[in-house]
């Protein structure tokens, strides 16, 4: 049975951050991937970026070393 | 067929354009509409885009570049998206109907005066008559950065200077020169840059957009789906997505996108100068020919296009001529630009419109002179 870990997620404004987030991720090597929002984080529809909790300083490095725009970072428990 | 109506719509695209096209057909999904890869891979070249064309404009942040249908659309988005009750507004003689209907309708419903700079018969402008235009309460001069008509090239660092020390925005129609003509918003301090991608950008008919200065809030004249806070009851107001509802072309972005890129790999300067040698080699070879006019030259600068007439004969006779015995494409009559034919003294007129890309060859801008002189001839 496929069980919770806690993951790190990013929320973005806008498709063309998240966008922003995907480009800067291929060319540098950024952890973590595109996922829809999750409905923890916010009901609807949208973009976030999840990594592993263990990939956090990675994760905040990359994104302020290339200066990527987001809306929030959260932890949660997901699949 | 002979293809001299590039300022219509480039006929004559590099190769890439059809190829990505064609890819982005058969394997794009809705961009920002899912995670999986067919809307990734939408999603990222529309991204591409944004970066490569606000970089073209010289403009740092790819967020505040928008897509539309074409620049008539986003002429209609920033004039309209600006525009309050009791605003003036400035432009030129110059202008298109996608300048000059936004504003016209602007007038006839109360929203807004417009005043008018004339054009002189040479097709130039006189930048003082443009500030003495401005008023207290002038909102936005919206101009085109050359005339569709003449190609002359207009000083829009200059116009956006004038404006604002009124107080006033600066919003540029772009369609004639994007990819042809240097654009820097920032050294030029321009407010909104709207373009076309099926002119000099070398991309599919359906594609286009503005660049918003940041710190410009535009009213979205539509809302929609946006694919992001689908829950909230108002559009975001978050730009690029703020000015685009609905899912985007994408198909045709990907085109646009290959289209500037080849632009960029071979330089603005470059494409400039090849097309002007070709504009200027026609201009030289009609110039001497009995009883043909040609307009414009008081610009700045010019594109590639040569408007003329052959004495007093019908525009509209002597492009179907071209067309019926020669096989060359051209463009006669008003060319949505009313108020410019007018100072050219053309209203009745019209006039034969050449304009030239530089996939155009030697060879057939000599036999456009060569059909021209022969038609010349024939109708003396």
């Amino acid at each position: 049975m496929r069980e919770k870990t806690l993951k790190q997620v990013v929320t973005f404004a806008t498709t063309s951050d998240a966008m922003a987030m995907e480009a800067a991720a291929r060319e540098f090597g950024i952890p973590g991937r595109v996922i829809p929002v999750p409905s923890e984080i916010s009901a609807g529809c949208g973009l976030s970026w999840c990594a592993g909790i263990d990939e956090k300083e990675a994760l905040l490095a990359g994104i302020e070393k290339h200066s990527l725009s987001y809306e929030g970072f959260f932890e949660v428990l997901m699949y | 067929m002979i293809y001299f109506d590039n300022a219509a719509t480039t006929c004559m695209k590099p190769p890439e354009v059809a190829v990505a096209v064609a890819r982005a057909i058969d394997s794009f999904g809705g961009v920002g509409r899912g995670v999986h890869e067919a809307s990734l891979d939408a999603g990222m070249t529309v991204f591409s885009a944004r970066q490569r064309i606000a970089n073209l404009f010289g403009y740092p942040n790819p967020k505040q570049l928008s897509f539309a249908y074409n620049a008539t659309e986003a002429l209609n988005i920033a004039i309209c998206g600006l525009l309050e009750p009791g605003d003036h507004t400035v432009t030129t003689a110059a202008s298109h109907n996608s300048v000059l209907r936004p504003l016209f309708r602007a007038q006839d419903s109360g929203l807004a005066e417009v005043t008018i700079v004339p054009i002189g018969p040479d097709g130039s402008i006189d930048y003082d008559e443009f500030e003495a235009a401005f008023r207290p309460n002038t909102r936005l001069a919206a101009v085109t950065h050359a005339s569709n008509l003449t190609g002359d090239v207009y000083d829009i660092a200059r116009m956006a200077e004038i404006a604002h020390a009124h107080g006033a925005f600066l919003v540029v129609d772009a369609a004639q020169t994007a990819g042809i003509v240097d654009i820097d918003m920032t050294s030029d301090n321009l407010d909104v840059v709207c373009f076309t991608g099926h002119k000099s950008l070398y991309g599919p008919q359906g594609t286009g957009g503005l660049c918003v200065r940041e710190g410009i809030d535009i009213k979205p004249f539509k809302v929609g789906g946006s694919g992001t806070h689908s829950y909230d009851r108002e559009h975001p107001s978050f730009m690029p997505e703020r000015l685009e509802a609905g899912t985007l072309n994408a198909h045709g972005v990907a085109g646009l996108l290959a289209g500037v890129t080849y632009i960029t790999d071979k330089g603005v300067d470059v494409i400039r100068a090849e097309t002007q040698a070709l504009a200027s080699r026609f201009e030289n070879g009609v110039r001497e020919i009995g009883n043909v006019k040609l307009y414009g030259g008081g610009g700045m600068d010019r594109t590639g296009i040569i408007t003329l007439n052959i004495g007093d004969f019908d525009s509209a006779l002597v492009a179907d001529l071209l067309n019926a015995e020669f096989g060359i494409c051209t463009r006669a009559g008003a060319h949505c630009a009313p108020l410019m034919h007018e100072a050219l003294g053309t209203d009745q007129q019209g006039a034969v419109r050449f304009s030239f890309s530089h996939f155009n060859t030697e060879e057939q801008v000599d036999a456009g002179i060569a059909a021209i002189t022969e038609i010349a001839k024939e109708l003396s």
